[in-house]
């Protein structure tokens, strides 16, 4: 019975470990007025950290009405925001400042990538 | 330069609508001109602070620095127009009955004007330090000629100030006797807007809860960010999508300021004059 109770205490402690070491997070790159990646995939229901460094010398506003967002880069320079939790789905996203070629999307799946 | 014209006006609409509406709500009060333009003036030089801090604002807070300034500055805002609203309940007949028969202006009126230049810098400072930046990035990639993006920097801002000055026209062609009664309603569903719109900077900080992602979608009718939904965001606080904690922000807001006003407004002349 100590034993049981023992692993299952380490069971909880591993599970609560690995979830708060591993937060989804995605870096994304701005050159050429290009995201990279210009889609990628983020498991629905949380919370995802995306970091954007911005490599040309010009401000871009990342912005994005399917996200409810709008977040000033400065010229190099680099950012970290937080987006979801999200419902399964399509999210696209721009470059305000130069919306024809800084065009991307977030796909939310449920049950992890 | 057209797109540099388009992008800057589409920045500086916002900032230029409130402006409209301060200037409509002030009509009257003695040195207005000198509050208001003082707080354009301090508008801009925060939005250059800002545009160069840029980097380290968005680093604050966990990388939340520019949700949380956001809301922060919104906050005060609200707080500003709110004041604006009970001051106005109180001494619009004054200024009304004032400009009627003696064709003076209200002279007691520093405090709303503070509150409302106040509200000014803020306006312009948010889209402000945008708009610098922008021009910055552009000037310093030397891409498309700075030159043209220069001027069509300058058309963006000229087009703000357009509809700044139309807006303000407009809202004088309402006779005098009822001209802060609108004016006063509109301000009221500004800080109504601004305090939604600090409640979902609040949500994308991460510290408070959304209370439901989107209550409605109103997207396919109108989108908040076409030009008229950003014009109607601005004036009133149009959402598509609007989540729970922004309608509640919203409407707390917005019955508090119209109860408020109309107590103070009904409140017996006595205590009136006293207060």
């Amino acid at each position: 019975m100590r034993t049981l109770i023992l692993s299952a205490i380490a069971v909880v402690a591993i599970a609560g470990a690995a979830s708060a070491a591993t937060p989804p997070a995605v870096t994304l790159t701005l050159k050429n007025h290009r995201f990279t990646p210009a889609t990628f995939t983020v498991p629905a229901g949380q919370k995802v950290r995306i970091t954007l460094i911005n490599q040309d010398p010009a401000t871009e506003e990342f912005d994005s009405h399917d996200l409810r967002l709008e977040q000033v880069v400065t010229p190099m320079g680099r950012i970290t925001f937080d987006i979801g939790p999200l419902q399964p789905g399509q999210y696209s996203f721009m470059g305000e400042f130069h919306a024809e070629t800084a065009q991307g999307k977030v796909i939310a799946v449920a049950g992890g990538r | 330069m057209l797109a540099a014209a388009l992008i800057v006006f589409r920045e500086v609409l916002e900032a230029g609508l409130i402006v409209g509406v301060v200037l409509a709500a002030t009509e009257g009060v003695a040195g207005r001109a000198r509050w208001i333009a003082g707080g354009v003036v301090g508008g801009v030089a925060g939005a250059a602070l800002v545009a160069v801090f840029a980097q380290q604002l968005s680093e604050a807070f966990a990388g939340a620095g520019q949700s949380v300034f956001n809301a922060a500055i919104l906050v005060a805002a609200v707080a500003m127009l709110s004041w604006h609203v009970l001051w106005m309940s109180r001494h619009a007949r004054e200024i009304v009955s004032d400009m009627q028969t003696l064709g003076r202006k209200l002279t007691a009126g520093e405090t709303t004007l503070m509150a409302m230049a106040t509200v000014v810098a803020v306006a312009v400072l948010r889209e402000g330090s945008e708009v610098v930046l922008f021009l910055y990035g552009v000037a310093a990639s030397g891409g498309g000629g700075p030159l043209a993006m220069a001027g069509g920097g300058l058309i963006g801002v000229a087009g703000g100030a357009a509809v700044s000055f139309l807006i303000y026209r407009g809202l004088l062609a309402i006779p005098t006797g009822r001209l802060f009664a609108v004016t006063n309603g509109l301000v009221a569903l500004l800080a109504a807007g601004m305090a939604g719109q600090a409640a979902v900077y609040l949500v994308q900080a991460g510290l408070i809860p959304s209370l439901g992602d989107q209550v409605w979608d109103t997207s396919g009718l109108l989108r908040d960010d076409s030009l008229v939904g950003r014009a109607l965001h601005a004036l009133v606080g149009y959402s598509d999508r609007p989540m729970g904690v922004q309608l509640i922000a919203y409407l707390v807001v917005l019955t508090a300021l119209i109860t408020l006003g109309r107590h103070i407004g009904t409140a017996p002349k006595a205590s009136r004059r006293a207060a």
